[in-house]
């Protein structure tokens, strides 16, 4: 499997390190956060037969962490972003 | 007061050389190293005072910047890794932190690495064996962050055809330089 890293071009999967659903990204503000925020966050995933945005490490380049959509039927893979961009995206960081 | 000898990454008095062919690999203990990172929101202003420093644009994805009184290596999005000789030694650190200021945070990293440099024929399929990066592809002043011998590296290739630097984690020069000597041994 290769995965294009959006700045490094297409890399072998064996440099990444899988970590799983990108929704991890989106962590309960821990201000305001209920236990059933952190039930969810910490537990409940979706498990689709289809695309999947899941976060992937490349340990073996750059270090930086990616979102990659990827259809957990046929492996394809449609779309590689840069975690923290798609994290600004939605607000977070700056 | 102590009476200490300086040791190279291998342990030694002096700096390894091995020979393979017309092949050679080369111990580096000449390298003083620092990492920049951009601050947030710095990043710009940051971008401008290592041009000022470097004396050309710091070095984009893939990429490093050679033959100058400091190199620079692009290790990730607002990240350098800032070389110089044994000139700055100890002190690259603050030299780098003093012209940056507080656009960025700067970290002593010559103890952390070791560095061993490729130079002669033969250089393609040596690396072709230690890592799977496309070092065809490679021109002077491309740089990649990979893994050799299971080791997080860098390889900066100076002339595609015959000189190549690597750096590697300090704590496994060992491991690294068995690594390079038994894959010039295997290919050439």
């Amino acid at each position: 499997m290769i995965i294009n890293h959006p700045l490094l071009g297409p890399r072998d999967s064996a440099e990444f390190v899988y970590l799983g659903d990108a929704e991890l990204i989106d962590r309960p503000d821990p201000e305001t956060a209920s236990p059933e925020d952190w039930y969810e966050y910490g537990y409940l995933r979706d498990n689709p037969a289809g695309l999947h945005r899941e976060l992937w490490w490349h340990e073996g380049g750059d270090r930086s962490w990616l979102v990659v959509t990827r259809n957990t039927m046929t492996h394809e893979i449609t779309s590689v972003e840069i975690a923290r961009d798609v994290a600004r995206k939605m607000g977070r960081s700056s | 007061m102590h009476d200490l000898q300086p040791i190279t990454a291998l342990g030694a008095a002096e700096p390894r050389v091995d020979t393979v062919g017309t092949l050679s690999c080369h111990e580096v203990t000449t390298l003083a190293l620092a990492s920049v990172a951009a601050r947030l929101g710095q990043e710009a202003a940051c971008g401008k005072k290592l041009r000022a420093f470097l004396g050309t644009d710091a070095p984009g994805p893939a990429k490093a910047v050679l033959s100058q009184l400091y190199s620079a290596v692009w290790m990730g999005p607002e990240q350098w890794m800032i070389g110089g000789d044994d000139a700055a030694g100890e002190l690259l650190a603050d030299i780098v932190k003093s012209k940056l200021g507080t656009t960025a945070s700067v970290t002593e990293q010559s103890d952390a690495w070791c560095c061993f440099d490729l130079s002669g024929q033969g250089i393609v399929p040596v690396m072709e064996l230690l890592c799977n990066i496309n070092i065809r592809a490679m021109q002077s002043g491309d740089a990649q962050r990979t893994s050799i011998h299971h080791l997080g590296c860098f390889v900066v290739c100076g002339d595609p055809g015959g000189f190549v630097r690597i750096l590697g984690p300090r704590a496994s020069a060992g491991s690294l330089h068995h690594a390079i000597v038994t894959a010039m041994k295997s290919a050439l």
